[in-house]
C-alpha cells in the first residue's frame, strides 16, 4: 500500500469496505470461471472489463482477454470491424491506465495489440495519450518505455526523440528520465555518425554548456549532476587502452642469487628474485584500462633463454572476467646452466587488433622493453627464506633506500612517443573546474565533489604527459575538497574516505622524492628485499597499485583497510602484513589466492568472522555464484568435523595459499572451534602460526 | 523522542499470522492474484525472525501445490490464476525455507522456465512474451535454486542484462529502460548468481544507489524521489553484492525502517504512520536483516533467502 494513511477504519468506511469487496469477489470469481470454460461471450468479456476497471493488476484477466480477442478475431474478415475490435481493447487499456497509470498489465497489452498488427496505429491517438500521461508525472517509467517502444515501432527518428528530451528538460531541468533518454539517444547517434553528430567534441561541449546552465539554476538537484558525471566520463577517458607498468620494467635486472658483499655494501646492481629458485620468470603487464586478448601473437617474446613454445597469458583479476587491467605470464626455463650466465628477453608489444578494451578500441600504442637474467648454479640457491619467523617492526626507523638502481621507480619507459590527442580533453575539463569555482555557493556537496572529479580527471591526463609535481598539485587540492565532503556529507562518509585514500596514495607514490620515504631494503635471513611501508595513513582501499609491481615485501598495517582488491597484480610480494585494519570475510581477502609466492601473512587485529553479511560474497568465487563448485577441499573438512557450511571461505582462501607464517590472532574467528585445525590441514607447508613454531 | 526504536518483532509476527487469515478485505482481494508472493514475503519475514514454526508446515506446501499447473510446469499467483515465472520463483523459495523441494517435479518445473528464455537471451514472463529483466533474474535465480542453470544459454542471459545497463551505471528493465533501484536489484542479482559482476562498474553504480539515501535516512528507487521502506531491500541488497554498502549511512536507515513500524498491530509501512502491509514488512525486516540488526537471521543478497538455507542449497551434498 503506497502513500495511504495509517488509521482505525470507522465503522462506515467498514461497511462500505466490505460492499466494494463483495462485489470485487463475485467479479474476480466470474471471470475466473468463464477463462476456465473458455467463455468468449460479449456479457464474459464484459464482466473482465469491469474487473480491470478496478483492479487493472490481475493479470489473468488481461490473458483471458487476450485469449477471448484472438477467439473472436477469427469470426471478424471484414477490416472495419476488426479495427473496431482493436479499439475495443485499446479503450479498456486506457480505462485501466486511468486507474493505475503504472500498470504493467496495462501496458503489455497495449504492446501486444500493437504488435498484433492487425490494424493501422494511430500514432496521433498514441503519442497524445503518452503526452497526456507524461504530463501528469513526467517521470513514469511505463511511460517512457512505451514511448521508446512506439518511437521504434513507428520509425521516429532519434533526432525528433532527442528534440522531445529538450522540451521535457527545459519544462522542468529536474527531470531524470528525459536526460536519461538523452543519453541513451545521444551515444546511439554520436555511434551512428548520424548527420550533425559527427563530432564528439562538439556534440559534448554543447551539452556542458546545457547540463551547466540546469546545475547554476539548482546546484542541489541531482539529476544534472548524474548527466554532467556521464560527460565527464567520455571526456576523461582515453581514446585506446594504454599499457601504463610492467614488472620487470625496462633495463632490469634479475638474479637467482646474490653476492653477500654486494648486499652488505648497499652495492647490488642486480633484483633478487624468488621465483628463479624454481626456475620461473613472471612477466606482469599492467594497463589504464581492463583490455582482453593478450596472448603469444599479440605480445612478442624474444629470448635466448629456453622456456618452451607455450607461453599463456593469464588475466590477474578477482572477477575473471576475460578482461583485465593487469595480465600475467610465467615462463618456465628449460636452460640447463653449471655456471653463471645471463640471459635477455625483449617483449614487444605492437599495434593490434587482437588486444581490445570493454568498449572496443584498439591497443595502438606500440611498446618495446628488455630485461636481462642471471642464472646462478651455487650453493646460494639452498637458502630458506622463512627459516626463521619474520618480526615485523612498525616503529623501527627505515633507512633511505642506498640503492634506487633496484628500484624500478620509472616502471615503464615507453619506446615509442605517446601520441595522444589530450589536449581537447584538458582544455574542456580545465574550462569546467573554472566554471564550478565561480559557483557562489562552495558548501554545496556536489560542486565540491564535481571539482574533486575534474580535478582528478586533470591529473590521469597530465600523468600521461609525465609531469608528477602538477599531477601532485592536482591531488593535494582534490584531497581538500574530500576532507570538506566527508564534513559537509556525512552520510557518504566512506564513499569520501574510499576516494581520498587512492588519491592519496596516488600522491605518495607519483614522484620519487616522496615515495622514497617509504621505501627501503630489509634484508631478511640474507636476503635483500624490496620493502615498503604504507603504515597509519587512515587508508580505506589499495590504489596505484601498478608503482608497486616490484615490491617483496609491503607493510599496510594500523590502516583502515576494508578491501585489498587490486593487490593481486604484485606478483613479487614474499610478505604481507595487513594486521590491524578492517578486513571482515576471508571472500575480501582471494586477492592474495591469485599471488604465486607469498609466503608470510599477517592478518592479526581484523574483523574476521565478526559479521553475518559478508559483502564480498559475490564478489569471490564460489559455489553461489556457479564460479567454483563443491571441492576436494570441503571432503576433506567434513572428515574432520570442520563444518563447512560455517567455513566455505576459510576453506576455499587456504587452500589456494602455500605460507610458511601466518599470523591471525586478534579475529573473532580465530578463537573458533576447528579453526587451527582447518587451518592445519589445509596448509601443510606452514612453519608458524600466531608467532609460534608449528612442529 | 520516545526512547530508542527497537524493532517490534513479536508484534509483526502477530500481524503476519493474521493477515493470512483476514482474507475477504478489500486489500487482500485486490491483491488476491499475488497471493504467492505474499506468502514468500510473510514466511520469510517470519523466518528472518526465527518464527518459522508459528505456521504449519505441511499445510503451506499443500497449498503451494495447489497452484501449481502440471500440464506446464509453472505456478499460478493463487488457485485458479494462471501461471507466471513471478511466482513460480515464490513457489520455489518457499518450498525451500521448508526445505520441501522434494514436492516438485523440478525438471518440470526448470523446463517451464528454461522454454521461456528467447532468442536473445532474455527471458518471457509467460506465454503471452512480456520481456523484463526481472523475468531474467527470476528464471536465474529459481533454476540456480533448482541446480537447473544448464537448461538454459547461461551466456546470452547475461549479454542480455547486459544490454540494459545505462550510463550511469544502473539497470533498466529492457535495453534504454531508465534505472530503477528494483531494477538493479534483478539485474545485479542476475549477474552475481551467474559469477558476471564483472560487467558492472561497481564504482558508478555503488555512488548511483548510496545516493538514493535521502534527508530522512530512507532510500528512494531513483533520483528526486521519495524515500520508501521497500528499497531498503533493492538498494542494500544490490550495494551488498558489487562490496559498496559501506558507502550509506546505516544508522540512519536503520531508524527509517523502525519508525515505519506500527509497535502497536504490527507491520511496517512505505513510510512513517502510512498504512502497513505484508511487502513493506518483509522489505523492512530484510533490510534490518542486512545491515546486520541483533535477533534478525542474515540474509544472502542475490537469492533473497536466509543465508543459512541458501548455504544449506549450495554446499550440503
Amino acid at each position: 500500500m503506497h502513500g495511504r494513511p495509517r488509521r482505525p477504519a470507522k465503522p462506515e468506511d467498514e461497511k462500505a469496505a466490505s460492499a466494494k469487496a463483495a462485489k470485487l469477489r463475485d467479479l474476480q470469481a466470474q471471470v475466473l470461471q468463464n477463462h476456465h470454460s473458455r467463455t468468449y461471450t460479449k456479457e464474459a468479456i464484459g464482466l473482465s472489463f469491469k474487473l480491470l476497471e478496478i483492479n487493472p493488476e490481475a493479470y489473468t484477466a488481461w490473458n483471458y482477454r487476450k485469449l477471448a480477442f484472438q477467439h473472436n478475431i477469427k469470426e471478424l474478415s471484414d477490416p472495419e470491424a476488426i479495427r473496431s475490435a482493436v479499439d475495443d481493447e485499446l479503450r479498456v487499456v486506457e480505462v485501466a491506465l486511468r486507474q493505475n497509470p503504472k500498470s504493467y498489465g496495462a501496458w503489455y497489452h497495449r504492446k501486444w495489440l500493437l504488435n498484433q498488427k492487425l490494424a493501422p496505429v494511430d500514432s496521433k491517438r498514441e503519442f497524445g495519450l503518452l503526452n497526456k500521461l507524461l504530463k501528469v508525472d513526467a517521470r513514469n517509467f511505463h511511460g517512457w518505455n512505451y514511448r521508446r517502444f512506439l518511437a521504434r515501432f513507428m520509425g521516429v527518428p532519434d533526432e525528433e526523440e532527442l528534440k522531445y528530451t529538450m522540451d521535457k528538460i527545459s519544462d522542468n531541468f529536474s527531470n531524470y528520465s528525459a536526460w536519461h533518454n538523452r543519453s541513451i539517444l545521444l551515444s546511439n547517434l554520436l555511434i551512428q555518425q548520424s548527420k550533425g553528430f559527427e563530432s564528439k567534441q562538439k556534440i559534448f561541449s554543447e551539452e556542458f554548456e546545457l547540463v551547466t546552465q540546469a546545475l547554476f539554476t539548482d546546484p542541489s538537484d541531482q539529476s544534472g549532476w548524474f548527466y554532467h558525471l556521464w560527460l565527464l566520463a567520455q571526456t576523461s577517458s582515453p581514446d585506446n587502452p594504454q599499457l601504463i607498468a610492467s614488472w620487470p620494467c625496462d633495463g632490469a635486472k634479475l638474479s637467482s642469487s646474490f653476492v653477500k658483499e654486494n648486499v652488505e655494501q648497499n652495492t647490488l646492481s642486480s633484483i633478487w628474485c624468488h621465483s628463479l629458485k624454481e626456475k620461473t620468470v613472471p612477466i606482469v603487464l599492467y594497463f589504464n584500462e581492463p583490455v582482453k586478448g593478450l596472448n603469444q601473437s599479440s605480445v612478442k617474446l624474444k629470448s635466448d633463454l629456453d622456456f618452451g613454445k607455450d607461453v599463456h597469458w593469464r588475466a590477474l583479476s578477482v572477477t575473471d572476467s576475460g578482461y583485465s587491467n593487469c595480465w600475467t605470464t610465467y615462463l618456465q626455463i628449460t636452460n640447463e646452466c653449471s655456471s653463471s650466465q645471463q640471459y635477455s628477453v625483449e617483449v614487444s608489444i605492437p599495434s593490434s587488433d587482437g588486444i581490445v578494451s570493454r568498449s572496443g578500441s584498439n591497443y595502438n600504442c606500440p611498446v618495446h622493453f628488455t630485461f636481462t637474467i642471471e642464472l646462478i648454479s651455487d650453493d646460494a640457491q639452498g637458502i630458506d627464506l622463512f627459516d626463521k619467523p619474520v618480526a615485523w617492526n612498525c616503529s623501527e626507523s627505515l633507512e633511505s633506500h642506498g640503492n634506487c638502481k633496484a628500484i624500478p621507480f620509472d616502471p615503464l619507459k615507453i619506446t615509442s612517443a605517446l601520441v595522444e590527442d589530450s589536449n581537447w580533453h584538458f582544455e574542456r575539463l580545465t574550462e569546467e573546474i573554472d566554471l564550478f569555482r565561480e559557483l557562489p555557493d562552495d558548501k554545496c556537496k556536489f560542486v565540491n565533489l564535481t571539482l574533486a572529479r575534474l580535478l582528478l580527471a586533470c591529473a590521469a591526463i597530465k600523468s600521461r604527459g609525465r609531469s608528477p609535481i602538477e599531477r601532485k598539485k592536482y591531488c593535494e587540492e582534490a584531497l581538500a575538497h574530500f576532507s570538506d565532503l566527508i564534513h559537509l556529507d556525512p552520510s557518504h562518509k566512506q564513499y569520501y574516505e574510499d576516494e581520498r585514500s587512492l588519491v592519496l596514495m596516488d600522491k605518495l607514490t607519483c614522484d620519487m622524492e616522496t615515495f622514497m620515504k617509504h621505501c627501503s631494503v630489509q634484508v631478511q635471513n640474507s636476503v635483500p628485499l624490496n620493502h615498503v611501508q604504507l603504515c597509519r595513513l587512515s587508508l580505506t582501499c589499495v590504489g596505484f597499485v601498478e608503482r608497486l609491481m616490484w615490491v617483496q615485501v609491503l607493510d599496510l598495517s594500523h590502516n583502515s583497510l576494508r578491501s585489498i582488491e587490486g593487490l593481486e597484480a604484485l606478483q613479487q610480494l614474499v610478505s604481507l602484513n595487513i594486521s590491524n585494519n578492517h578486513i571482515s570475510n576471508f571472500t575480501a581477502l582471494e586477492p592474495l589466492t591469485k599471488i604465486m609466492f607469498l609466503k608470510v601473512l599477517d592478518l592479526s587485529f581484523n574483523e574476521i568472522g565478526a559479521h553475518s553479511i559478508d559483502t564480498t560474497r559475490y564478489i569471490c568465487s564460489s559455489p553461489f555464484s556457479h564460479k567454483i563448485e563443491a571441492c576436494e577441499a570441503f571432503e576433506e573438512c567434513q572428515k574432520k568435523n570442520i563444518n563447512v557450511e560455517e567455513y566455505w571461505d576459510a576453506i576455499l582462501f587456504f587452500k589456494s595459499l602455500k605460507l610458511a607464517q601466518l599470523d591471525i590472532k586478534g579475529n573473532a574467528v580465530a578463537s573458533k572451534e576447528n579453526f587451527r585445525t582447518l587451518i592445519m590441514t589445509l596448509i601443510p607447508s606452514l612453519k608458524s602460526i600466531n608467532g609460534e613454531c608449528v612442529n | 523522542m520516545a526512547g530508542k526504536a527497537e524493532l517490534a518483532a513479536d508484534q509483526h509476527v502477530r500481524y503476519i499470522v493474521t493477515v493470512e487469515k483476514k482474507k475477504d478485505s478489500f486489500e487482500s482481494l485486490v491483491m488476491e492474484h499475488i497471493r504467492l508472493n505474499g506468502a514468500y514475503w510473510g514466511l520469510t519475514t517470519l523466518d528472518l525472525l526465527h518464527k518459522l514454526h508459528a505456521v504449519d508446515a505441511a499445510e503451506v506446501v499443500d497449498w503451494i501445490m495447489s497452484c501449481y499447473h502440471p500440464e506446464s510446469g509453472g505456478f499460478g499467483g493463487n488457485v485458479g490464476h494462471d501461471p507466471h515465472v513471478l511466482y513460480t520463483l515464490s513457489a520455489v523459495q518457499v518450498l525451500c525455507l521448508f526445505d520441501r523441494l522434494d514436492v516438485l517435479d523440478v525438471d518440470k518445473v526448470a523446463d517451464y522456465v528454461a522454454g521461456l528464455q528467447n532468442e536473445d537471451g532474455s527471458f518471457s514472463g509467460d506465454i503471452w512474451g512480456e520481456v523484463d529483466t526481472r523475468f531474467s533474474y527470476i528464471a536465474l535465480c529459481t533454476l540456480s535454486l533448482l541446480h537447473r542453470l544448464h537448461k538454459i544459454d547461461v551466456q546470452k542471459a547475461v549479454d542480455f542484462v547486459v544490454s540494459c545497463k545505462n550510463l550511469d551505471g544502473g539497470f533498466g528493465a529492457m535495453p534504454g529502460g531508465e534505472s530503477h533501484a528494483g531494477q538493479i536489484f534483478c539485474c545485479v542479482g542476475a549477474l552475481a548468481i551467474t559469477g558476471s559482476l564483472h560487467h558492472i562498474d561497481r564504482d558508478l553504480l555503488g555512488w548511483w544507489l548510496c545516493e538514493r539515501q535521502c534527508k530522512d535516512g530512507g532510500l528512494n528507487g531513483r533520483p528526486e524521489k521519495l524515500a520508501d521502506v521497500c528499497y531498503s531491500w533493492w538498494v542494500l541488497s544490490s550495494l551488498i553484492m558489487i562490496d559498496r554498502v559501506h558507502w550509506i549511512d546505516k544508522e540512519k536507515l536503520t531508524k527509517f525502517i523502525l519508525n515505519c513500524q506500527d509497535k502497536e498491530n504490527g507491520g511496517i509501512s512505505d513510510r512513517p504512520d502510512n498504512a502497513v502491509d505484508i511487502y513493506h514488512t518483509y522489505f523492512g525486516v530484510a533490510g534490518l536483516s542486512l545491515m546486520e540488526y541483533p535477533g534478525v537471521k542474515p540474509m544472502d543478497p542475490a537469492y533473497a533467502l536466509p543465508l543459512d538455507v541458501v548455504n544449506r542449497i549450495f554446499l550440503r551434498k
